[in-house]
C-alpha cells in the first residue's frame, strides 16, 4: 500500500478551483434525470388524473384522499379509513420486515463463517456468495418460480420420495414471494456484515473467556454489539429493495400477496391507470424509505459521537 | 495459554458451518436446476428426455431468435453506453472529491451522486415516466440510455472512490514540481494509477445496467425491448424451455464478469 501523504489523500487540492467543472456533469445528468423527476413526480401526485393514463393540470387532494379514505361509491358517504391501500404496505414491511430477520438468521452466520477463514479461502467463500448476487435479478426470480412451481422440481422431488403426496402449492402465495424476497438480497446482508466481523479483535473474545463466559454470552454480549453497525447496513440493504420489490410479488405472488411495487406499476400501465394515484402511492413509499435511512444516519452519528 | 485446560476455540460456533452450506444451497439451486434443465431434450419442461443442446440451438436460430437477438443488441449497446458515459462521469467527480480540496457544495454533491442508490427503484422508474412524458420524449432508445445513464454513475463512482481514496497525491505533486502540467499530471500519473478502479466502476455500472428490468420497463415505450423485458414479457405467458437456454447463457456471462473484476481487482492490488 503507498504511504498516505500527510492529511490524507481526500484533503488534496491540486485541481483546486476546477471542482466546478469537474462536477458540472454529475449534477448535470444526476439532477435532470432524477432529482427534477422526483419533484415532478410529487407534483403529479396533487394533479387530477387523466382518463387515458396522464393528468390534468388542477390541483387536487383526490390521490392522497382515495389512498386513505373510503367515500363510497359515489364519493358522497362520510369519509371512513380506506384499508385496501393501507394493508397492501403493511403486507409490504411486513414482508420486507420478515425477508431481512430471515437473510440476518442464515446471513450473519455465514458472513462470520467465512470472515474466521484464512486469508485463502476467504476469498474463495466470498466469490462463491457473490456470483448469485451478479446474476440477473430477472433470471434468479424465474429460476425461483420454476423451482417452486407445482409441476416443479422441488414438488417433483418430494412427492417421488414419498414426502408428501400432493403439490405444497406454494407458488402464487405469500409464502413464495417471502422466499424470492429472501433469495434475492441474501447477499446484500452477507457482505456488510462480512466486512464488520472481518474487523473483529478476537482479544476481546479471549477477555470474556477468560471471565468464564461461555461462547454464547461472549456472542451476545461482547460480538453482537461490536458488530452491530456491519448488521444495521445488511438489514437496511435487505429491507429497503425488498419493501419496494416489484418482480418477486409479480412473479411469484398472487393477487392475495400483492405488494407495493405492483400496486404503483399498476397505476401506470394502459387507460386503467390512474397517474396522481401511482405518484402518491410512490410518494408514501419513499417517505418510509426516508425515514429508515435518516434514522440510520443518526444512529451512525450517534455511534460516532460516543 | 500454558494452562492444561483445553482452549476453547473462540472463533467457531457449532452449525454455523452448517448454516453456510445451507445459505451457499439455497443461492445456488434455483440456478443449477435451470441450468440442469436448460439441456433437457424434452419440449415439456417438467419431464427429463435425456442431454441435448437443442434449446441452445433454438435460441440463435429458432422462430423467437430474432426477437431475443435484437433484445440482447439494445442491452449490449444501452449498457457499453450507459457504463462508459458513467464511468468517464464517475471518474470526474471522484477527482473533484478527491483533489479539489474544500468547497461548499460538497456534502450536497455526496449527497446527489448517491441519491440513485437511495431512491427506491420502483420510485425512480415512476418519476422517470413522469419526467419523460411531461418533456415530450417519446419512449425508445434514447430515454432508457439517460435512465442507465444516471442510475449507473454511483455503481461506476464507489470503486473509483475507493481507490481514489488510497492514492497519494505526492506523485502528482512530484511530477509537477519536475515542471509537469496538472493536465500531465492528470494524465501520466494519476490516471494509469486510478486505472483499476476505474475498470471495476465500467465492470459494475455495465451489468448494473444489463441488470436493469423495473426502470426500463417503465421507460421504454413500445415495441423497443432490452433483454430483462423481452425475458420478463415471455415468462408471462409461461417458462419455455429457450428461456432457460437464455438464462444459463446470461448466468455465464455474469460468471465470466465477477472472474474478470476479481482478477482485475487482485492485479491491482498488487501494483500498490
Amino acid at each position: 500500500m503507498a504511504a498516505m501523504a500527510p492529511g490524507g489523500a481526500s484533503g488534496s487540492d491540486i485541481y483546486k478551483g476546477n471542482a466546478v467543472k469537474l462536477l458540472l456533469p454529475t449534477w448535470l445528468v444526476i439532477g435532470v434525470f432524477l432529482l427534477i423527476p422526483v419533484m415532478l413526480m410529487a407534483v403529479y401526485s396533487f394533479l387530477t388524473k387523466e382518463f387515458r393514463g396522464g393528468v390534468i393540470w388542477e390541483f387536487t387532494l383526490t390521490a392522497y384522499d382515495q389512498f386513505f379514505l373510503n367515500r363510497g361509491l359515489f364519493g358522497d358517504d362520510p369519509a371512513s379509513i380506506e384499508w385496501t391501500y393501507i394493508g397492501i404496505f403493511w403486507r409490504s414491511i411486513w414482508q420486507a420486515g420478515l425477508a431481512t430477520i430471515l437473510c440476518l438468521l442464515i446471513g450473519f452466520p455465514t458472513a462470520w463463517f467465512i470472515a474466521t477463514r484464512d486469508a485463502r479461502m476467504r476469498t474463495v467463500w466470498l466469490l462463491i456468495v457473490t456470483v448469485p448476487y451478479w446474476v440477473n435479478l430477472l433470471i434468479r426470480t424465474v429460476s425461483m418460480k420454476f423451482l417452486i412451481r407445482d409441476e416443479g422440481p422441488l414438488n417433483a422431488a418430494l412427492m417421488w420420495s414419498g414426502i408428501i403426496d400432493a403439490p405444497l402449492g406454494i407458488i402464487n402465495t405469500n409464502l413464495a414471494v417471502q422466499l424470492g424476497l429472501f433469495y434475492s438480497y441474501l447477499p446484500f446482508m452477507v457482505l456488510p456484515v462480512y466486512a464488520a466481523v472481518e474487523r473483529y479483535d478476537f482479544s476481546l473474545s479471549e477477555a470474556a473467556a477468560d471471565l468464564y463466559a461461555s461462547r454464547w454470552t461472549i456472542l451476545r454480549l461482547v460480538i453482537l454489539p461490536v458488530v452491530k453497525p456491519g448488521i444495521i447496513a445488511g438489514c437496511i440493504l435487505v429491507f429497503v429493495p425488498s419493501l419496494g420489490a416489484f418482480l418477486a410479488p409479480d412473479l411469484l405472488g398472487g393477487a392475495k400477496s400483492f405488494m407495493i411495487g405492483s400496486l404503483i406499476e399498476e397505476q401506470f400501465k394502459g387507460a386503467a391507470g390512474n397517474w396522481p394515484f401511482g405518484a402518491a402511492s410512490a410518494m408514501i413509499l419513499m417517505a418510509i424509505v426516508m425515514i429508515v435511512l435518516l434514522a440510520y444516519a443518526r444512529s451512525q452519528t450517534r455511534e460516532t459521537r460516543t | 495459554m500454558s494452562g492444561g485446560m483445553k482452549q476453547l476455540d473462540l472463533r467457531r460456533f457449532p452449525g454455523f458451518f452448517a448454516i453456510t452450506l445451507a445459505c451457499v444451497a439455497v443461492l445456488y439451486a434455483p440456478l443449477m436446476v435451470v441450468a440442469v434443465y436448460s439441456v433437457n431434450e424434452s419440449t415439456s419442461i417438467t419431464r427429463w428426455g435425456g442431454f441435448s443442446l437443442a434449446w441452445y440451438a433454438d435460441v440463435f436460430t429458432g422462430p423467437e431468435s430474432p426477437k431475443f437477438q435484437r433484445a440482447a443488441m439494445n442491452s449490449i449497446i444501452i449498457a457499453v453506453l450507459a457504463g462508459t458515459g458513467a464511468t468517464i462521469i464517475a471518474t470526474s467527480a471522484a477527482v473533484a472529491m478527491h483533489r479539489a480540496g474544500r468547497f461548499r457544495a460538497k456534502t450536497a454533491t455526496f449527497a446527489l451522486i448517491n441519491l440513485p442508490l437511495m431512491v427506491p427503484e420502483v420510485v425512480t422508474a415512476v418519476a422517470s415516466l413522469i419526467f419523460f412524458t411531461a418533456i415530450g420524449f417519446s419512449g425508445g432508445i434514447g430515454t432508457i440510455l439517460l435512465a442507465h445513464l444516471t442510475f449507473c454513475i454511483p455503481f461506476a463512482y464507489l470503486p473509483i472512490a475507493a481507490r481514489m481514496q488510497s492514492i497519494s497525491d505526492s506523485y502528482e505533486q512530484a511530477a509537477m514540481d519536475l515542471y509537469a502540467t496538472p493536465r500531465e499530471a492528470f494524465r501520466l500519473i494519476l490516471l494509469p494509477l486510478m486505472r483499476p478502479g476505474i475498470f471495476s466502476g465500467f465492470l459494475l455500472a455495465f451489468i448494473i445496467s444489463l441488470d436493469d428490468f423495473l426502470i426500463t420497463n417503465f421507460v421504454k415505450g413500445a415495441g423497443v425491448e432490452t433483454l430483462p423485458t423481452a425475458i420478463f414479457g415471455a415468462v408471462k405467458q409461461g417458462i419455455k424451455p429457450n428461456i432457460m437456454a437464455i438464462s444459463t447463457l446470461m448466468l455465464g456471462v455474469s460468471v465470466a464478469f465477477v472472474t474478470l473484476s476479481w482478477l482485475i481487482g487482485r492485479s491491482g492490488q498488487k501494483t500498490q
